[in-house]
């Protein structure tokens, strides 16, 4: 069986690669930053043992900004790939259905209010759950709970929020509009509950590799996939739940930070192919990575200044998008 | 028992009835044509053949067994469709379309095994596609995706094959071919074979019971001797056709 066994070589190969990946972004992240902490004294640091600053620096401010950068853009790749597949397009988005606008307008309300912290967190992940009820009741009630009908859903009520983002920008108090921008742009400056998140990730992750083969038949048509016994209803609201719990745990610890959940998935479905038992957990992997490295350019590159992450990862990722859309477009 | 019998089955599809309180047997080993103008309901009664969709009355039983009462991962066990068309918006290759085939007689964690790989590459073969297993499907031609989507039928082996207009997109050979192939497999295996088609004379040559639907919910099933006669025809499609005797074989050419 020789392709068999090419196969699983190449399922380890790219495994051992993302997973590489995945650590040296993490070190990167220790290491780098206004006090440099060399490789060699980050295992000293981490067990606490480490002289000087450079230890709690590493331990109480790079570790959890870099875990939380790895959550977060976990959360959204894995969110993009079941969105993905939900609305049968490889372009979709995990915020397009409005999930991230009724997290902002809920963070921001909070902000306004001058909350901060837990509440803040909590304001956008009642906000995220809001918004996704809304798009279900909604999409539910136009009968058939067809993709179509869920994009178009989805995408006016983030249409909906989009205007409430604009209100409260415009009438919100003026010491609050900084805190207001670095959140919609999304920010790891303020990060917190990666805990939650890390939990929420790896629960989601399992769920959704339950469901991957049945996610291999939805993406070739609602018809082929119920003739091979997936029953398409349930699944398709196993995965509007799914996709949006992980979305709301990504913009609760970072705000609505961009393109990680279009591009990463897009790009990994290149290197890993099509089958959703490689491809989610690679996304995971890979979107953890992405976004730790996004961070650390964010924080770094004009230091002492401090960018919002989301400004980063746009930055790559626009480009990366494009680059992509075109080879796409004339392979497909 | 019957394979697949129809009971008091009645089909509506918008303000169209495709057929009306039919009862129909269809047993194992035979293939069914199912022949009928554009939109009198073909592809619409395949689907509610196929479970996909419910009859307005009555009921349709496999092995006995009404087909509401089956779930779905056993029910694709046994039956299979072919839909008119197929289609492949992500990226995947020939070989991993062919098995997920496979995919109701695998458990939840479970990966192909090679009995599985071995089926899907048999399959590929069957429909000529043996040496395109690694191409991406994005490349591949109208008739051999038609093909993939034949083999990924096969590779799926269930007893009862539903075939939507089989040989769309398929050049003289491959509709012979595969055709010959799919109603050898019915008969060794005792399955059955309902396929909707366009051209009357693969259907008089490769179907021995025909259903012609016409449209007003009436239909005419029967043995394909007894219902492809030129008075049939002639109201199936609205339009006159001769029937031609050459080397034993008859030949239908529109008048």
């Amino acid at each position: 069986m020789p392709v068999l066994s090419h196969r699983r070589s190449h399922r380890f190969a790219v495994f051992a690669a993302l997973t590489a990946l995945a650590l040296f972004s993490l070190l990167l992240a220790l290491g780098a930053g206004s006090v440099p902490v060399a490789p060699a004294e980050l295992w000293a640091a981490l067990r606490g043992e480490a002289a000087g600053v450079g230890g709690p620096v590493v331990l109480e401010l790079r570790l959890p900004r870099a875990l939380s950068a790895f959550v977060t853009g976990g959360l959204l790749a894995l969110a993009g790939c079941l969105t993905q597949v939900l609305l049968r397009n490889p372009l979709a988005d995990p915020y397009i259905l409005g999930i991230s606008g009724g997290a902002a307008t809920a963070a921001l309300l909070g902000i306004a209010a001058g909350l901060g912290g837990a509440w803040l967190s909590g304001c956008a992940f009642a906000g995220a759950l809001l918004s996704m009820f809304l798009v279900f009741g909604l999409a539910r009630g136009r009968g058939g709970w067809t993709s179509t009908g869920l994009l178009l859903t989805g995408v006016v009520v983030a249409a909906g929020w989009g205007a409430l983002i604009s209100l409260l920008l415009a009438i919100g108090p003026e010491q609050s509009l900084r805190g207001m921008l670095f959140w919609l742009m999304g920010d790891l400056g303020q990060a917190r509950g990666w805990g939650f998140g890390a939990a929420l990730l790896l629960a989601g992750l399992a769920a959704a590799l339950a469901l991957a083969r049945s996610l291999n038949l939805l993406a070739r048509g609602e018809v082929q996939a119920s003739v091979l016994g997936v029953a398409v209803t349930p699944l398709r609201l196993a995965l509007f739940f799914l996709a949006s719990l992980l979305t709301a745990a990504a913009v609760t610890i970072a705000g609505s930070v961009g393109f990680v959940g279009l591009v990463v998935p897009h790009l990994l479905r290149l290197i890993v192919g099509g089958d959703h038992r490689l491809l989610l957990p690679a996304a995971a992997l890979g979107g953890g990575s992405f976004l730790v490295l996004a961070d650390t350019l964010a924080r770094t590159v004009i230091a002492p200044q401090q960018l919002p992450v989301g400004v980063l990862s746009a930055l790559i990722g626009v480009p990366l998008f494009l680059f992509l859309l075109r080879r796409h477009g004339s392979g497909a | 028992m019957s394979l697949l019998s129809l009971h008091g089955l009645s089909v509506t599809v918008g303000a169209r009835q495709v057929c009306r309180d039919l009862d129909l047997r269809l047993e194992a080993g035979q293939s069914w044509g199912l022949l009928g103008a554009n939109g009198t309901g073909k592809t619409t009664l395949l689907h509610t053949l196929a479970g996909l969709r419910p009859p307005s009355a009555g009921e349709i039983r496999l092995n006995g067994v009404p087909l509401h009462a089956l779930p779905r991962r056993q029910l694709a066990r046994q039956l299979g469709l072919l839909p008119q068309d197929s289609v492949d918006p992500m990226p995947a290759t020939v070989l991993e379309t062919a098995l997920i085939g496979r995919h109701p007689h695998l458990g939840l964690w479970q990966w192909e095994s090679p009995a599985d790989l071995a089926l899907a590459r048999t399959a590929l073969a069957a429909v000529e596609l043996a040496d395109a297993e690694t191409r991406p499907v994005g490349t591949l031609s109208g008739g051999e995706r038609r093909r993939l989507a034949l083999a990924t039928l096969l590779t799926q082996a269930p007893r009862i094959h539903l075939l939507d207009e089989p040989t769309n997109h398929l050049d003289l050979r491959h509709q012979v071919g595969l055709l010959t192939l799919l109603r050898e497999r019915v008969r060794d295996q005792g399955g059955l074979l309902v396929m909707s088609l366009h051209d009357l004379n693969l259907a008089a040559r490769f179907c021995d019971h025909l259903l012609l639907l016409f449209g007003d919910g009436e239909v005419l099933a029967g043995p394909a001797a007894q219902v492809l006669a030129p008075a049939h025809l002639q109201r199936l499609y609205g339009h006159p056709i001769a029937v031609v005797e050459s080397e034993g074989r008859r030949a239908f050419v529109p008048a």
